[in-house]
């Protein structure tokens, strides 16, 4: 087998774009998951309904939008609504998965886009939740892509902005979150992590190429357990990273 | 922990203050964005801008808020170079903030400095949240019961509170209404007395334009009133909402205006360039803001033919 040079995002974006399937309604975040909206698009589900929170509904995503309110959310779409329709409509569990990510994740997927260290005094201000925290409460799944790096695997999130399986098995439940939902998936540049259905705690399910669990563990700051039968990732193929920098990204924004 | 309401909803208050405020009669109101500032923005005011920085925001509004120096402003944060411009020039107290960031370019360095050097106060929200907290003033009722924000941080450093629905004993957040001393609208087009229509996603810009006391548009065209009668359905804010309009022609530069012109990106990249340390962000502040008289002003620095290479190619 060739080696083929890729970057992180790039993998990213194919191990998320190969998760898109069929006429499905997918919530996107800015980032990374427009990537694999795109190249899903292109290459795996031409169907895919991409939904935008400031109202975009099904772009063709000709043009790779930057921001999640753009114009390009709305090319040739189906319809351009508003912010409060598309939240309402996951609410309603119309939008089956959401695409997100952030600066760290705990072991049972809850995120933080909000402040590194003490709220109060941070040593990095994020953003904040935006869109994030409805895409977590109100799909049915989500699929959590992150760059893998120990300081972003931790024991406990210094800001929990948007809920995984929050404190277990039944934290969804008790805060009163709707049933049958939470992350199913963590994509990362290393591997795929499930979750463990008793606990609720990230499983290592998938190895990406060239990893070994060793990688893993040095990169991630807490421990997990491991799928019985660990399956590997595919590399990036040709096509994709061919359709990635020539047509999807060919600036290199989200790809670098 | 709990983040007190910078906004109380007061929805009686509310209803009152539109009875006695909003003329219902068929008024012109386009007036200069000196004008609309000077008389419908207060120090001390709570004030949002739809949609965001680089979407569709009015600010060439903003702008002339910072020209004019407004200050203790408390702010509806979902936003990016409209926030960044008003903590920078020092008139921002405290913030309903949701996101505050450039997404593909990363982190608002602005926000950075107030926040790690601990000057703000803040409340947290999620995007939802704050347009239905928008949505519940423009309801007429006091909070509107969602099922996001529960059990995360989010929550607890925000005003919601958790109740209990007497229906079915569900765990819901209650978001408090709203109600905006000044919002802030950027349109496709007006006519004279305010009848606005969009083009384009709508953000929540309806649900701003109902829930805010004072309200300014600013229109990228000023239209016949005939051409609005045309086609009623587009007009996504009546009149009777509105106390300025103010003639806006790239009102959103340096982002875009869906249909009509894109981002200028030479010119948002020198501004994160700029906004990366606080003596750049201050000669920006002077360059483009302090050293302009007005918009039309503004328009010229940028250049006509640079504003025309933006134009929507169609």
């Amino acid at each position: 087998m060739s080696r083929v040079q890729y970057s992180a995002a790039e993998m990213l974006a194919c191990l998320a774009a190969r998760q898109m399937k069929g006429r499905t309604t997918v919530f996107i975040g800015t980032g990374v998951p427009m990537l694999a909206a795109a190249l899903a698009k292109r290459l795996y589900a031409p169907e895919l309904l991409p939904v935008f929170e400031f109202g975009g509904i099904g772009s063709t995503l000709d043009r790779l939008p930057l921001g999640v309110g753009e114009s390009r959310t709305f090319d040739r779409a189906f319809a351009a609504l508003g912010l409060c329709d598309v939240m309402e409509t996951a609410q309603r569990g119309l939008i089956e998965e959401g695409f997100l990510g952030g600066a760290q994740i705990d072991p049972f997927g809850n995120l933080n886009t909000t402040a590194i260290g003490r709220y109060r005094r941070p040593s990095v201000r994020l953003p904040g939740s935006g869109g994030g925290n409805e895409v977590a409460s109100l799909c049915w799944s989500t699929i959590i892509l992150m760059r893998h790096e120990r300081k972003r695997f931790v024991p406990r999130v210094d800001f929990l902005t948007s809920p995984g399986y929050l404190g277990g098995p039944h934290g969804r439940r008790r805060a009163g979150l709707p049933e049958d939902t939470g992350p199913r998936l963590v994509i990362t540049d290393l591997c795929f992590f499930d979750f463990e259905p008793n606990s609720k705690r990230l499983r290592l399910a998938a190895l990406n190429p060239g990893v070994g669990v060793e990688d893993v563990e040095r990169e991630t700051g807490f421990p997990f357990c491991v799928a019985a039968r660990l399956a590997r990732n595919a590399p990036p193929t040709p096509r994709e990273l061919r359709l990635l920098r020539r047509q999807i990204d060919p600036g290199g924004v989200f790809r670098r | 922990m709990a983040a007190p309401l910078l906004q109380p909803p007061d929805i009686e208050g509310f209803r009152r203050w539109l009875r006695r405020h909003k003329n219902r009669d068929l008024t012109p109101k386009l007036m200069t964005e000196r004008e609309a500032v000077r008389r419908f923005v207060r120090d001390g005011d709570y004030v949002g801008f739809e949609l965001y920085g680089t979407v569709r925001c009015p600010l060439s509004v903003v702008r002339e808020i910072v020209r004019q120096g407004k200050k203790r402003l408390r702010l509806a944060g979902q936003g990016l170079i409209d926030v960044d411009l008003l903590v920078a020039a020092g008139l921002v107290e405290a913030m309903d903030l949701t996101y505050v960031g450039y997404e593909a370019y990363g982190l608002s360095a602005v926000l950075r400095r107030a926040c790690e050097a601990g000057g703000l106060r803040l409340a947290e929200w999620s995007n939802g949240a704050l347009a239905w907290r928008m949505k519940a003033a423009a309801m007429g009722v006091p909070f509107l019961p969602a099922r996001s924000m529960l059990g995360t941080d989010t929550f607890r450093r925000s005003a919601a509170k958790r109740i209990r629905d007497p229906f079915t004993g569900m765990t819901l957040a209650a978001l408090p209404a709203l109600i905006l001393d000044c919002g802030v609208v950027h349109v496709h087009r007006a006519d004279v007395y305010g009848n606005c229509q969009l083009d384009g996603i709508t953000g929540f810009a309806l649900e701003m334009a109902r829930a805010s006391k004072r309200l300014i548009i600013s229109a990228e065209e000023i239209v016949d009133t005939d051409e609005i009668r045309r086609k009623p359905e587009k007009t996504a804010i009546p009149f009777y909402l509105v106390d300025a309009v103010v003639h806006a022609p790239f009102g959103s530069h340096p982002g875009e205006t869906c249909y009509l012109y894109e981002r200028d990106e030479p010119h948002i990249r020198d501004y994160l360039k700029a906004a990366a340390t606080e003596e750049g962000m201050k000669s920006y502040l002077k360059r483009w803001i302090h050293s302009a008289r007005d918009h039309r002003d503004y328009l010229k620095m940028v250049g006509r033919e640079r504003l025309e290479r933006l134009r929507t190619k169609r």
